[in-house]
């Protein structure tokens, strides 16, 4: 296994896509299998400390479901019609063998879905290590922060059992330190694809992104230190589109044609929420400190990105959207949100209203993630796009 | 024809009327008002401040019962709210838009403060930010009740709704009430809420006996009533649940079946527990489908979605807080998988149930999704029939009459088939009475 150093941007993105594809996550199977105390731990969107688990020598996977690239046959035995699509295609997968290699999963608490689908696991896979990673909603160090910090000393603890291993802190600090790494590459590679959209798709920008759910930080942060380089070689001619933020995306993905459909109806996409874990501290932690829990802790109350999932507290949503779309110099804001997703759909009609008041245009629609047919998204797309740059 | 009313029921719609009296005139007399939730809710604590309690999702239940609900509804998606999402929200929503008229005619006051109690239930978070926008004067207090993920209450997740209610919560109440926080009143307030509890548990464990003297569902939505809501801690709540026990203990000793809308149900021919919530837009015409049929309901896990009192757990005075935190995360929805399933099946055995239904709510993830595998898993366990109907809360798109009888039809064949195989009594507990 010695990925991640490309000679043409193509290359990469076919690597990516390889990664995307397999549905078996072969490369986990893989790292898993050059060391007996590694192991692997799925866990769904948003956002988990991965620091944690690489402090464990384990590779924390995203689990984003399947898309559109599986049927689903046991699945939607377990799930009402009404309710999302990714549980089903996760739970599809656990079944099929698919996730096998994983010792365990963690659910983070971003909705009443993903909160009871940990319960599923613990019913149906007695085997594994199952973890429903509670958040604070309360934002003081002393009140709030007190309460991540055992939520996330216990997972600490529960991790060190499955492989027998303590998170000392050197090696805490050492992960936090590749992470920082991680996140600073991918802002930095953010803000080049958000000034330069024509230059790589949103599509391929997504799958970069998606390679990161999967890799070790260790080959992510070669992979896209590769690619940053490589895109910033490409020559294109820019092409009239709008330029659009899109947001609801955060938990069960659109399907990567939904992304195409976007662009190719005239509207690139400079910023998004899709597999937003990734980006959801904003700064870096600091890595040199003899308490890097804490640090952990300070960072998820201080510098996490805003979203549905969150109290937005004294830190209004909508405002900060607003923001978003002025700091990418946007045209508008596409709400893109999966069907029956709570969080999204009820943030909705609130951040419409504040971006409203910011003379910000937007349009809206609902996907799940195996949607196949986007004419319809097209048009609409297409349509907002002509509007804007026709009337605006 | 109406419900037959009883004494009990006189005095909770009483208890009721002057509530949203003081509702209507709390401006005028300067009482502060607070919006929260059912679940978790912090009544005692309000009622120290002398504030009064308004909950939106008892609002949105009563719409859908009065029928008001599908247009609120439309109001609200046409505001922008998806089809999707719960329609607790949008009818809410939808109602405040025309007026916030409450269900005695009487205009709801606004909220002086949202107290976000986010207890089992992500949408709670949500439903004020949403409302926070609607009402930018009030102030919003988050109380987080973390779930209980691993099946315990864990001491840290005491600490930290402790944490939250003496630095927080308790000093917002204290600077809007223009009041100092007075311990003893809460627990002498607490102290009532614990014989209202034992006095319910009395009440829902009278469904042992057969016939079960209560209808744990339909009947159930009213017995608890005042325990859910603006009474718990207040003596009207315990008066009102000695009265009810009494009636309850007449109809034991006179073997009388639950009271219905059409009178006494004479003859019991299935005993029933359910999990999920009622649908409220068609609920006469859907307990009717019910009690035609002889089917009473012994046990339901909806009737806990406010407090979980079954397994001793009681309001005390002896640690306040620690006391409100312990209840907060011991309601229904709080609870994970396995301990749903675990008190569906103390149900079932204790009430000596011939099957389980399964009412599906469209608005509601929290119950709803993970519903298919606890019936899978009950079934398997206790060999027992079960049921599954799908209808809303208060959206009426979604209850349709003949799709629920069909489904019904086809599990009450199932249950006669059954009769002869019922749970085997070794697996049953003792004390069910004949």
């Amino acid at each position: 296994m010695n990925p991640l150093l490309f000679n043409n941007f193509n290359a990469g993105i076919d690597f990516a896509t390889g990664l995307f594809n397999d549905l078996t996550l072969g490369y986990a199977t893989q790292w898993k299998s050059h060391h007996p105390e590694r192991r692997t731990i799925g866990y769904m969107p948003i956002y988990i400390p991965r620091e944690i688990f690489h402090s464990h020598h384990m590779l924390p996977v995203g689990l984003f479901g399947a898309g559109d690239r599986i049927p689903v046959v046991r699945g939607d035995a377990f799930f009402q019609s009404y309710i999302c699509h990714i549980p089903r295609t996760v739970i599809e997968c656990a079944l099929n063998g698919s996730y096998n290699h994983f010792d365990g999963y963690i659910f983070p608490a971003i909705c009443d879905v993903i909160r009871n689908l940990s319960g599923i696991f613990r019913i149906n896979f007695k085997d594994k290590y199952i973890k429903y990673l509670d958040f604070p909603q309360n934002f003081s160090p002393d009140i709030g922060g007190n309460f991540y910090r055992t939520e996330l000393e216990n997972l600490s603890g529960d991790l060190g059992k499955l492989n027998g291993t303590d998170s000392k802190v050197e090696s805490l600090n050492a992960a936090i330190t590749l992470y920082n790494i991680n996140r600073r590459l991918l802002r930095e590679l953010d803000g080049f694809r958000s000034e330069n959209p024509h230059l790589v798709s949103a599509a391929e920008y997504y799958l970069i992104r998606r390679a990161g759910s999967t890799l070790s930080v260790e080959d992510d942060n070669r992979f896209l230190q590769s690619m940053t380089d490589l895109a910033r070689s490409i020559k294109k001619e820019p092409e009239d589109k709008i330029r659009v933020v899109v947001s609801g995306a955060f938990c069960e993905q659109p399907p990567l044609g939904l992304i195409k459909t976007i662009e190719n109806a005239g509207c690139y996409i400079v910023d998004d929420d899709f597999q937003l874990g990734q980006k959801w501290l904003t700064r870096d932690i600091p890595d040199d400190t003899d308490d890097p829990m804490g640090a952990l802790v300070d960072a998820y109350l201080n510098d996490s990105i805003h979203s549905s999932a969150v109290f937005e507290g004294t830190r209004p949503k909508g405002e900060l959207l607003a923001k978003q779309v002025k700091d990418r110099q946007a045209d508008g804001v596409i709400f893109c949100a999966p069907s029956f997703c709570d969080p999204a759909l009820l943030d909705r009609p609130l951040l419409e209203n504040a971006i409203d008041k910011h003379h910000i245009r937007h349009s809206g629609f609902q996907y799940h993630e195996n949607l196949g047919q986007f004419h319809v998204i097209k048009e609409q797309a297409g349509t907002f796009a002509d509007m804007i740059k026709l009337w605006e | 024809m109406g419900v037959q009313k009883e004494t009990s029921m006189i005095k909770q719609k009483q208890m009721l009327a002057e509530h949203f009296m003081e509702l209507a005139t709390a401006k005028e007399s300067g009482k502060k008002v607070v919006y929260t939730f059912v679940p978790g809710n912090l009544s005692e604590l309000i009622y120290t401040f002398d504030m009064l309690p308004v909950y939106p999702e008892i609002n949105s239940l009563q719409s859908g019962m009065r029928k008001k609900s599908g247009d609120y509804i439309r109001d609200a998606e046409d505001m922008g709210y998806s089809e999707d999402v719960c329609s607790y929200v949008k009818c809410d929503i939808g109602m405040m838009l025309q007026g916030n008229i409450g269900p005695t005619g009487q205009k709801l006051p606004d909220p002086d403060l949202l107290l976000l109690s986010y207890t089992g239930c992500f949408v709670f978070m949500k439903w004020f930010e949403n409302l926070k926008q609607f009402y930018p004067n009030s102030e919003i207090a988050m109380l987080h009740i973390p779930y209980q993920e691993a099946g315990i209450i864990e001491p840290y997740a005491v600490q930290y709704i402790k944490d939250q209610l003496e630095r927080e919560v308790i000093p917002k109440m204290e600077k809007l009430s223009g009041k100092t926080f007075n311990e003893a009143k809460l627990k002498r307030k607490l102290e009532l809420s614990a014989q209202a509890e034992d006095l319910l548990i009395d009440v829902f464990d009278s469904a042992r006996h057969r016939p079960s003297p209560i209808d744990a569902y339909f009947g159930g939505v009213y017995y608890i009533g005042p325990i859910f809501t603006a009474f718990r801690g207040s003596q009207d709540c315990v008066d009102y649940y000695q009265e009810l026990k009494k009636e309850v203990d007449y109809r034991v000793r006179h073997k009388l079946g639950p009271v219905t809308p059409d009178g006494v149900l004479t003859q019991e021919k299935a005993r029933l527990v359910v999990e999920g919530p009622p649908n409220w837009t068609h609920f006469r015409n859907f307990w009717k489908i019910f009690y035609d049929l002889g089917a009473v309901f012994v046990g339901s896990t909806y009737t806990r979605v406010g407090g979980v009192y079954d397994e001793g757990f009681r309001h005390s005075p002896d640690d306040p807080l620690g006391s409100l935190a312990t209840y907060c995360l011991g309601c229904y929805t709080n609870r994970n998988l396995p301990q749903r399933i675990d008190l569906l099946e103390s149900f079932i055995t204790k009430y000596h149930a011939d099957g389980l239904l399964v009412n599906s709510i469209k608005s509601c993830n929290s119950f709803s999704a993970g519903q298919l595998v606890m019936m899978r898993e009950l079934e398997q366990k206790l060999g027992i029939p079960v049921g599954f109907i799908e209808t809303d809360l208060v959206d009426p798109r979604y209850y349709s009459y003949s799709n629920i009888k069909n489904r019904l039809d086809s599990f009450f064949q199932m249950l006669e088939q059954r009769q002869s195989v019922r749970i085997s009594d070794e697996i049953l507990s003792d004390d069910v009475l004949a």
